[in-house]
């Protein structure tokens, strides 16, 4: 339902209305901007030196990129091991045998019940006492293994629901001409699938540069936010402003991935080869009960 | 033909994404080197994040402890271009030396009981003491005891801020950041009272530009924290990088890396301790 | 075997937990759904305002959103929230403030898509009664999408269950940073993780099964 049959075409006095409506939004924005923007100039936040090292390239070359360059490793290996293993673990939960399906289920909604920070802690704890992980690589350990436990057990949730999308002649057909299930589900249903799934898939990245910043407070992984707050003890405890440039950076990288994914939804639909069922990228209502990643 | 488009931008996601993974993974092959694998290098831990003590800056790493290590490297033998500098933080410190991640650690590294059962140490190097950094009109702290009625900051975790809770006042509110940076700004602001940690730390965040003559150091001396060397339990470093701190004291070495660190922050540093003569 | 638990606030920790996830959720139930009205409105300026509310939001890690409430609107804006002066409270309603702003967003975004599943003549009945658009909205159209939009719901609710460990950033006494400081403490790291683990499960697993029969309960038939 489109937003517009909510309310009937807008006549002179509902214009009227309108006007009125916007101006007193207006207002109350201006005075909040106002006071937020006075209180920070009587605290000297706005003042210049506070701003000027993230106008030079050194804190850049120092902090800032060095820190990006970990957040984006660390979301893309976790994003490469877990697509496949929740590729796994959501057509393990389909299975028809109970063996399969059951400790697939289990993994699953276990992973999903918990925190990934809690996740992330006891990972570099664990690595610390049994592995020897150098204390190098050990936070970016965690906080992947963190990533990857969590994300394939959404994702998983993705590629179940995205099978169960599809139209059940698909798999009733296959099964007539004789395909053995193996058969069905890796010619027939998977490659229907994905195409329904790219967009789901492609938000949960977002997810995931997003809980990156989790290791960094709690993990000490050395990411973009870590960095830039290593950045603030140098440039004099402007720990505000380099919060803004890190908050700047990551809505920057994922508003571009948020952007791809619904120009991608918006393709698939037009696709006419696949069955132009998408999963919602977050909210997931599309299709009513789906799992809802990206929260 | 759509559907190929859209295969294709995938594909170009995913190769993306698997350049950065490359890129990246050779990176971390080159930093897993233990200390013994690159030939000639030694490796340090230090702190990156505090001024004066150890920060990571666009020129380098800079900072007393910084100072001491570059000193005590060349002792052993190794020029500033052969020290490999690692971030080693307060929690992981043990850790790191009893794996042999690092060689040894000046890392505003103060020697206690529970440190020494588990790694040794050489020096200590400088007597530093737990202080209170408040902003420079505020005179209502004089003792331990006042900070009953007051906010206090610092690290999560932190044992200074556990000294005080547990021992010196404990009715004193805490406000826990992961970074001191963070309890700088409402220290200006007035949201917290006082920040707390080792004195010499304080005076290196005091001295910086933008907080110059704002803040002060109560001087309360709330404990003394000998900061030591850290090695690997049983090292034969220890007795090495203990004649290497005592030459750098007697040849004004020490004199000028306080000088250089501790000067502009007005912070009066107690005299170079002996060797072995840890203050309890 | 569970020694190890002895001086610890356990249940006090979760607890705090528990209260953060309801406070925030009731305040981001509340805010989420002014955003989906403004975001299906007839005013230009605020429909415009949502979009940009929703987008920015949920492109910014939680845990810059919680700093930000705590070193800005706190330390920086003086701002405590009526919390006379006691850290913990005021930490505590900061991160409550925190997870509703993020929170919101997400609530915004599910019911939004409640209200794509209500048939186009439920409201063009409505408008033929004469109401309008906030009749529409209050009585005709919200009520039906709230009843679609348990599920999604319920899943913003399990993940704001899950978000509230961000508060420790900030120092609240919450689960995760009380798991923090007892493996720092104690040698038992697989025993402590499993007694976290478990309290997330018991914390979660209930809230997804109430919401599942809740959604099944209310579901509209079509």
């Amino acid at each position: 339902m489109s937003a517009s049959v909510l309310y009937e075409a807008q006549g002179p006095r509902a214009k009227a209305r309108n006007v009125v409506y916007t101006a007193v939004f207006l207002v109350a924005a201006a005075v909040l901007l106002w006071w937020v923007y006075s209180s920070l100039k009587e605290k000297g936040q706005l003042d210049w030196a506070m701003w000027s090292p993230f106008f030079g390239s050194e804190s850049w070359t120092t902090y800032l990129l060095p820190g990006l360059q970990n957040t984006l490793l660390a979301a893309a290996l976790s994003l490469v091991i877990a697509l496949p293993l929740g590729a796994v673990l959501g057509i393990a939960r389909l299975s028809d045998h109970a063996w399969v399906r059951v400790p697939a289920t289990v993994v699953v909604e276990f992973f999903r019940a918990i925190p990934v920070l809690i996740l992330m802690v006891f990972c570099g704890e664990f690595y610390y006492l049994y592995t020897g992980v150098s204390s190098d690589s050990r936070p970016l350990y965690a906080v992947i293994t963190g990533l990857v436990l969590y994300n394939a057990s959404v994702l998983a949730e993705v590629v179940r629901a995205g099978i169960l999308s599809l139209p059940k002649g698909q798999s009733e057909a296959a099964m007539a001409i004789g395909l053995r299930k193996s058969q069905v589900m890796r010619v027939v249903l998977l490659p229907q699938a994905v195409t329904a799934m790219l967009p789901a898939i492609v938000s949960q990245i977002v997810v995931i540069v997003k809980d990156t910043a989790l290791g960094g407070y709690m993990m000490t992984f050395p990411e973009l936010l870590s960095s830039a707050t290593t950045a603030s003890s140098f440039y004099g405890a402007n720990i505000i402003q380099s919060l803004t440039v890190a908050a700047v950076i990551f809505i920057v990288i994922n508003f571009a991935l948020t952007s791809f994914a619904s120009w991608l939804e918006k393709r698939l639909r037009r696709a006419k080869k696949s069955t132009g069922v998408t999963l919602a990228p977050d909210g997931g209502a599309d299709q009513s009960a789906f799992a809802a990643p990206g929260v | 033909m759509k559907l190929r488009k859209v295969t294709a931008a995938s594909a170009a996601v995913i190769a993306l994404a698997l350049t950065a993974t490359a890129c990246g993974e050779g990176a971390a092959e080159k930093d897993a080197k233990g200390p013994e694998g690159g030939k000639g290098k030694i490796t340090v831990g230090i702190k990156f994040d505090q001024p004066g003590i150890g920060q990571k800056t666009p020129q380098g790493y800079a900072g007393f402890d910084v100072d001491v290590a570059k000193f005590v490297a060349k002792e052993l033998g190794y020029s500033e271009d052969q020290i490999e500098w690692k971030e080693s933080k307060s929690a992981d410190r043990e850790n790191m030396l009893s794996r042999g991640d690092v060689d040894f650690i000046a890392a505003s590294y103060s020697i206690n009981d529970e440190r020494e059962a588990k790694v040794d140490f050489a020096g200590p190097y400088l007597l530093a003491h737990q202080d209170l950094l408040v902003r420079a009109d505020d005179d209502s702290i004089k003792s331990p005891e006042d900070l009953n009625s007051k906010k206090l900051c610092s690290v999560t975790g932190s044992t200074s801020a556990q000294n005080v809770k547990e021992k010196l006042a404990p009715k004193a509110q805490l406000q826990e950041y992961p970074t001191y940076s963070a309890c700088l700004t409402g220290l200006q602001n007035g949201a917290v009272d006082a920040l707390t940690t080792d004195d010499s730390i304080l005076a290196g965040y005091a001295a910086q530009d933008s907080f110059k003559g704002k803040f002060k150091l109560t001087g309360l001396k709330l404990s003394n924290e000998n900061y030591g060397i850290g090695v690997k339990e049983g090292s034969d470093l220890k007795a090495k990088i203990n004649s290497a701190l005592e030459k750098m004291v007697s040849d004004g070495a020490w004199e000028k890396a306080v000088a250089a660190h501790f000067g502009p922050a007005n912070y009066k540093n107690e005299p170079a301790p002996k060797i072995g003569d840890i203050k309890k | 075997m569970f020694d190890f638990l002895e001086g610890y606030d356990l249940l006090g920790a979760f607890w705090a937990t528990v209260q953060l996830t309801v406070y925030s959720a009731i305040g981001s139930l509340i805010w989420g759904t002014l955003l989906a009205g403004m975001r299906v409105g007839p005013v230009p300026l605020m429909r415009a305002f949502g979009t940009a509310y929703v987008n920015f939001v949920r492109n910014i890690p939680l845990t810059v959103i919680i700093l930000f409430s705590s070193l800005g609107l706190y330390q920086t804006l003086g701002v405590d929230l009526g919390g006379d002066g006691i850290v913990q409270v005021i930490s505590f309603r900061l991160s409550v403030l925190g997870l509703i702003v993020y929170t919101s967003a997400f609530v915004c975004e599910a019911l939004r898509s409640g209200i794509n599943t209500v048939p186009v003549g439920q409201a063009e009945a409505a408008r033929a009664l004469g109401l309008n658009f906030g009749q529409v909205l209050r009585l005709i159209v919200l009520p039906q999408a709230f009843r679609a939009a348990v599920a999604p719901l319920a899943n913003v609710l399990i993940a704001l269950t899950k978000n509230t460990t961000v508060a420790a950033v900030i120092g609240v006494a919450e689960a995760s940073l009380l798991m923090k400081e007892m493996i720092e403490n104690e040698a038992q790291l697989v025993l402590i993780g499993a007694v976290f683990a478990f309290g997330f499960v018991c914390l979660t697993l209930p809230t997804g099964l109430l919401m599942g029969l809740l959604g099944k309960k209310v579901a509209v038939k079509r």
